[in-house]
């Protein structure tokens, strides 16, 4: 019943389809930023009671919501590893977390730009505040068991030691994920409840929020470029003695340079099934 | 599915379940802690004894807002709707610092009951718009609650 | 004051705002660039290597 999934989500497959994509993920995250930020920094008017400086809010949303996305990614592709064993899904946990722990940095640092001149401090130990530094710290931690647990020697493989404590600390940390969005509704927070993800209509005057909106899908969209360029990488380290990756030098010699597709896609189907699968 | 996968699956969601009931064990014993500040309905209560520090957090109440000619001491009032507590402080008040706005005080009780503060934070709302919308929402008698959240406090019992 | 300098100042806001964007075109357009050239290094990497041992056998 699964044996699909194993083809579909195979290295090769995977690492051809991520190259078809990234381009286009990657153009349309520019045109959706680029038009965002004019909407949000120029045309659209400042807040009644924050000023100009509201319009960090640009930044400071996308960001927070694709810190708990990636994160969502990173714990779904990590349980799909631990079950199905799949090592594909154990190559996308890896690559999402340095995304995500830029975006959760990048939303914590821009947070700290707002709430000094608006609420006053820097920082506070509120509920969304923490929790939010810990998805950080549970970022950082995934990163460093693979790190410290990594399979030594010049092989790009990861052991299979670190791959699966790092993907039960993912998937133990997505616990977080709910506490960040709750948090403001659960305790007394300095941080303000949200604008919206409200159950009524958002907040958030509509010259405000188209802007708000594209900047989301822009960063949504980078998330996805980043994702399918990174994956392509730890695809190439980790299998860069199988014989698809053989087939695909191969291939790459014979065609231009620059055209990181190979020229036939017939190639890169291995004649026996990979290891993983 | 296989019985090995299925029984992997089984590991992975009890172990989520595991954590996730120690998880909600855990915020529920401490809420009280995880809370940054107690509303005036608290003080009121008696929830925190005098001289302790603590984080007080309401409405500033119309009008109450007394500052004195020669320094930077203030006084206000603060507000759940239910209960007010009076706050004096000295220092720099926040940009957004006003009557009618939320605000959280770092501070203690003195003797009398008045709330001296160490630090003022002004807590804003969810609402954005321009400030003519504001305007013309004012004028029509329309404008969001501007509770920022206050209003939950006051359902935090001791 | 012209339009210009008065988008700049952000109304009075100008080093938190552009603070904020700064600090995201950074670490966002780092991780973005560092990747895709940590993409073009393994491939050539990899693949130089792929065909050296292809060319060997």
């Amino acid at each position: 019943m699964f044996t699909w999934i194993h083809r579909f989500g195979s290295a090769p497959n995977v690492y051809r389809l991520s190259g078809v994509l990234a381009p286009w993920f990657g153009v349309s995250a520019a045109l959706c930023i680029i038009i965002g930020l004019y909407l949000g920094l120029v045309v659209a008017p400042p807040d009644y009671e924050q000023g100009e400086s509201y319009r960090i809010i640009y930044i400071h949303v996308p960001a927070a919501w694709m810190s708990m996305f990636a994160y969502v990614v990173m714990a779904v592709s990590s349980a799909i590893f631990l079950i199905w064993r799949l090592k594909v899904a154990d190559a996308v946990a890896a690559a999402v977390a340095p995304i995500g722990a830029a975006f959760t940095a990048v939303a914590l640092i821009t947070g700290s730009f707002w709430g000094k001149p608006m609420w006053g401090t820097w920082w506070v130990w509120d509920a969304r505040l923490t929790s939010e530094l810990l998805l950080l710290f549970l970022y950082l931690g995934y990163m460093a068991l693979r790190g410290a647990l990594a399979a030594p020697g010049e092989s790009s493989a990861p052991s299979t030691t670190a791959a699966r404590g790092a993907a039960i600390l993912a998937v133990v940390g997505v616990i977080n994920i709910p506490i960040i969005h709750f948090s403001v509704e659960w305790w007394n927070t300095l941080h303000q409840p949200s604008t919206i993800t409200r159950f009524d209509k958002p907040a958030m005057h509509i010259s405000m929020l188209r802007p708000l909106l594209l900047m989301a899908l822009g960063a949504q969209l980078l998330f996805f470029h980043n994702l399918t360029v990174r994956l392509r990488t730890g695809l190439l380290q980790r299998e860069s003695r199988a014989r698809w990756v053989r087939e695909l030098a191969i291939a790459q010699s014979n065609t231009p340079p620059g055209d990181n597709t190979p020229g036939a896609s017939s190639t890169v189907v291995p004649e026996k099934p990979e290891p993983s699968a | 599915m296989t019985p090995r996968r299925r029984q992997r699956l089984m590991l992975v969601s009890l172990m989520l379940l595991g954590v996730s009931a120690a998880v909600a064990f855990g915020v529920s014993a401490f809420r009280q802690n995880l809370m940054l500040f107690h509303s005036p309905s608290d003080v009121a209560a008696g929830v925190v004894e005098e001289g302790r520090a603590f984080r007080v957090g309401g409405m500033v109440v119309d009008d109450s807002v007394r500052r004195d000619g020669d320094s930077l001491a203030v006084a206000f009032d603060v507000t759940d709707h239910a209960e007010t507590v009076t706050v004096s402080f000295e220092g720099i008040l926040p940009d957004l610092f006003r009557e009618g706005q939320g605000i959280v005080a770092m501070g203690a009780l003195d003797a009398t009951g008045t709330f001296v503060a160490t630090e003022v934070l002004a807590k804003h709302d969810e609402n954005y718009m321009p400030p003519e919308v504001a305007d013309a929402l004012e004028k029509a008698g329309r404008m969001p609650g501007t509770e920022a959240g206050f209003e939950r406090a006051v359902q935090v019992d001791p | 004051m012209n339009a210009l300098t008065e988008f700049l100042a952000m109304g009075g806001y100008a080093f938190y705002v552009w603070a904020s964007y700064a600090a995201a075109f950074v670490l966002i357009g780092g991780i973005v660039l560092w990747s895709r050239y940590e993409l073009n290094a393994a491939r050539q990497r990899i693949f130089v290597r792929a065909r050296r041992t292809e060319r060997s056998r």
